[in-house]
C-alpha cells in the first residue's frame, strides 16, 4: 500500500513536532514543508529527511505540490494566513487539515467525530484544550446527555506562544464550542490557566459534566476508560489521574497528558496532542483514500 | 496632605468566603453604605472576575451583569470596578461590565504571564474606562522581574498597576521593594496599588508599606471579608492613615458602622486567621483556595493543612482549584 503524500505549512514547533511524527507513519508520507523565513530551523530538519521545502510560501510552489500528487495539507500558520492556504489547496483538490484556529471547516477530534469528516474538504483541530478534553465530554455524553459541560486545561508557561496569548479569548471560545458542537454537551465553558512553574507541569484537564438525569456510573466509567484507550492510541501520554468522581449529576474527571518528546518537549503535552491528532487524522483520511 | 485611594473589595473578594452568594439587596445595601461613608471605588463582581461562575470556583446566586446593575445606578459618587481573569473572563463579558456601568476595569494575571492581558487591556482603554493591570501572587517573582512585567502592562495600555499579595505571603520588606521596584519602572502618570491578605495579620502593615514606597491606591475589604483570613480590614486602614495624616476621604464612623452592621452579620463564619488560613500565608498558596481545601478534606477525610501544603509543593497558580480533589483523592490513597 503507497503512502499518501502530504505537505507541512508553516514549519515552527508545531510544523516540526508533527513532521518527526509524520516520518513514522505507515500512511502518511511528507514530501514537502513550506516555510517563508529562510534560516528556519524546521526548514533545516526537514532537508535533513529528505524533505522539498521552500521559503517562499505556499503560491510559490503549490503547482509543484500538486504536481507531485501531494493530497493532504497540514496548515500550522497562523489563522490569518489559513484562509488564503486554504484557497490554493482546495483549488487542487488537496484535503486540508487547519492545527491554526480559523475553523474554516468542521471542528474535528479523531476519536469522536473522524468518521463524519472523511469527506469535508477542510476539517480544524480546535484547540489543544478541546483535544486533551471533549474526548472526556463525549465519553460521558454518549452514555446520557449533559446538560452542562465544563473544562479547565492548565498548562505549562513555557508551551504556550504569542498566538495564543495575543488571543486568549479564541482558545475558550473555540474550546467552548468544540465541548458543545463534538462533545455534545447542551452548554460549555473553557477556562484556561498558564502556570510557570519550573521545571515546567505536565498539562493537566479537569473535565466536568453535569448530567441530565442520575449519571449511570458503571456505563460512565466503562465509557471513559474505553475513550482514554482510543486517544492513547495516538497520544501515549493521555492519563487519566483520577475519576470518574461522581456528585449528584456531576461527574468529574482529571487528566495528564505528556507528550512524545518529538520537537516539542515532553511537559508541553497541549502542544502534542495537536499534532499527534492532526497525524491520526490525516492517517483516517488516507485509509479512506486509498 | 498625603492622599490614597481606598478600593472596596468586600462585594467581590468577599464573595469567596461567602461561596458567591451574596444577595442582590445585601450587594445594593452595603454598596449604598459604602458610597455614603466616601468609598470612591468599589468592587463588584463574582470572586475570581467575570464570567468566574462555574463548578471550578463556584456557581454565585447571581450573574456579573445582575449585581452590576443593581448596585451602579445606586452609586452618588463611588465609581464601579470589576475584575477580569483573562482565561476565564472574555472580552465579550467585559463590554457587558462596561455596558453596566462599570468605570474601571481590572484585568488580573499571573505575576509572570502580564501578556495574556494584551487583548483585555486594549479593549478596556478603548471602551474609555481607566484599565488596572493587576498581578498576582507577586510574592513569586522579585522585584525587578515583577517591575518587568508591570511594565508590559503599562505599554499594553494599563493606567495603574498593583502588587497582589494574593497569599498573603509578603512581610513588609518584601512589600517596600516591590513596590519600589514599580515605581521606579513605570511612568510617573502610571499609578501603582497594593492589594493585601491578612493570612499572617500583615493587611494594615504591608499597606502602610506600600504607601510609604509610594503607593496611590490600597485595596481593602470592611471588616475584612475577603479569600483566606481576608483582605485588609477597610476601618481598621482608614482609622490608621486618619492617625498618619493619610486622606483617604472616607468618613471613618460610617465605615465602621458599615463594617459592623452590615458586613459582620453577613458572615457565614469568623474570617480570621485559623490554621489553614494561617499555612495560606506562611507556605504562600492562593488565598481563594481556603474552602475548597476545607469542603475536599471533610469529603475525603483528611488534613486541610496537608491539602494546602500540597498545593504550594506543587507550585499552583490562582485558578487551579480543580487541582484541589485531585490531590484530596490522592492524599486519601496515600492514607
Amino acid at each position: 500500500m503507497s503512502k499518501i503524500k502530504a505537505v507541512i505549512i508553516g514549519p515552527g514547533n508545531i510544523g516540526t513536532d508533527l513532521l518527526l511524527k509524520a516520518l513514522r507513519s505507515p500512511l502518511i508520507e511528507v514530501l514537502w514543508s513550506v516555510g517563508v523565513v529562510e534560516a528556519s530551523e524546521g526548514l533545516r530538519i526537514a532537508r535533513d529527511h529528505g524533505v522539498s521545502t521552500t521559503h517562499a510560501g505556499l503560491a510559490s510552489v503549490i503547482d509543484q505540490v500538486a504536481a507531485d500528487g501531494v493530497r493532504i495539507a497540514f496548515d500550522a500558520t497562523s489563522a490569518k494566513y489559513h484562509g488564503q492556504h486554504n484557497d490554493l489547496l482546495q483549488a487542487r483538490g488537496i484535503r486540508v487539515i487547519d492545527l491554526t484556529p480559523a475553523s474554516i471547516g468542521p471542528y474535528c477530534i479523531p476519536t469522536v467525530n473522524l468518521a463524519d469528516q472523511v469527506d469535508a474538504p477542510n476539517v480544524n483541530m480546535v484547540s489543544c484544550g478541546g483535544q486533551a478534553t471533549i474526548p472526556m465530554v463525549a465519553a460521558v455524553s454518549r452514555v446520557q446527555a449533559v446538560d452542562y459541560a465544563e473544562i479547565v486545561a492548565t498548562v505549562a508557561s513555557r508551551s504556550i506562544g504569542p498566538g495564543t496569548r495575543n488571543n486568549i479569548d479564541e482558545f475558550t471560545r473555540t474550546t467552548r464550542a468544540g465541548v458543545e458542537q463534538v462533545g455534545g454537551a447542551k452548554r460549555g465553558k473553557a477556562i484556561i490557566v498558564i502556570n510557570p512553574a519550573e521545571p515546567p507541569i505536565i498539562m493537566r484537564d479537569t473535565i466536568h459534566c453535569l448530567c441530565a438525569a442520575d449519571p449511570d456510573q458503571a456505563a460512565i466509567t466503562e465509557s471513559v476508560h474505553r475513550m482514554v484507550a482510543d486517544v492513547q492510541s495516538y497520544v501515549p501520554g493521555y492519563t487519566l489521574k483520577n475519576g470518574p468522581v461522581f456528585d449528584g449529576r456531576k461527574v468529574t474527571v482529571w487528566m495528564e497528558v505528556a507528550g512524545l518528546g518529538d520537537y516539542l518537549p515532553t511537559f508541553a503535552g497541549n502542544l502534542d496532542i495537536m499534532t499527534a491528532a492532526a497525524l491520526k487524522t490525516a492517517e483516517l483520511l488516507a485509509e479512506a483514500m486509498q | 496632605m498625603k492622599r490614597v485611594t481606598i478600593h472596596e473589595m468586600s462585594l467581590r473578594d468577599g464573595m469567596h468566603p461567602k461561596q458567591h452568594q451574596i444577595s442582590l439587596e445585601e450587594m445594593v445595601s452595603i454598596a449604598t453604605a459604602l458610597d455614603a461613608a466616601g468609598v470612591p471605588l468599589i468592587e463588584v463582581t463574582h470572586g475570581d472576575g467575570l464570567g468566574g461562575a462555574s463548578i471550578n470556583y463556584g456557581f454565585p446566586a447571581h450573574s456579573d451583569e445582575e449585581y452590576l446593575r443593581a448596585v451602579a445606578p445606586k452609586m452618588t459618587q463611588a465609581r464601579i470596578s470589576a475584575l477580569t481573569l483573562p482565561g476565564i473572563g472574555t472580552v465579550e463579558d467585559l463590554r457587558m461590565a462596561v455596558d453596566c456601568g462599570v468605570t474601571c476595569m481590572r484585568v488580573a494575571t499571573h505575576c509572570t504571564e502580564a501578556d495574556v492581558a494584551v487583548q483585555h487591556i486594549g479593549i478596556s482603554r478603548k471602551l474609555g474606562v481607566e484599565t488596572v493591570g493587576f498581578l498576582m501572587m507577586a510574592h513569586m517573582l522579585p522585584p525587578e522581574e515583577l517591575a518587568a512585567q508591570a511594565r508590559i502592562m503599562e505599554d499594553f495600555g494599563a493606567q495603574v498597576i498593583y502588587c497582589t499579595d494574593s497569599a498573603g505571603f509578603m512581610l513588609p520588606q518584601d512589600v517596600t521593594a516591590r513596590m519600589q521596584a514599580l515605581r521606579s519602572a513605570l511612568q510617573p502618570g502610571t499609578e501603582i496599588g497594593f492589594h493585601g491578605h491578612h493570612n499572617l495579620s500583615m493587611g494594615v502593615a504591608n499597606s502602610l508599606a506600600a504607601i510609604e514606597a509610594g503607593a496611590d491606591r490600597i485595596d481593602s475589604s470592611c471588616a475584612g471579608l475577603g479569600a483566606g483570613a481576608g483582605n485588609t480590614p477597610t476601618e481598621v486602614l482608614v482609622a490608621v492613615l486618619g492617625r498618619m495624616g493619610v486622606e483617604t476621604g472616607i468618613d471613618l464612623y460610617k465605615i465602621m458602622d458599615v463594617a459592623e452592621d452590615l458586613v459582620v452579620p453577613l458572615m457565614d463564619s469568623a474570617i480570621r486567621i485559623d490554621r489553614d488560613a494561617l499555612i495560606l500565608g506562611y507556605a504562600g498558596v492562593y488565598s481563594s483556595f481556603l474552602l475548597f481545601a476545607q469542603r475536599a478534606a471533610k469529603k475525603y477525610g483528611i488534613s486541610s493543612r496537608d491539602i494546602l501544603v500540597e498545593m504550594g509543593r506543587m507550585k499552583t497558580v490562582g485558578g487551579q482549584e480543580d487541582l484541589i480533589e485531585d490531590v484530596a483523592i490522592n492524599l486519601a490513597a496515600r492514607g
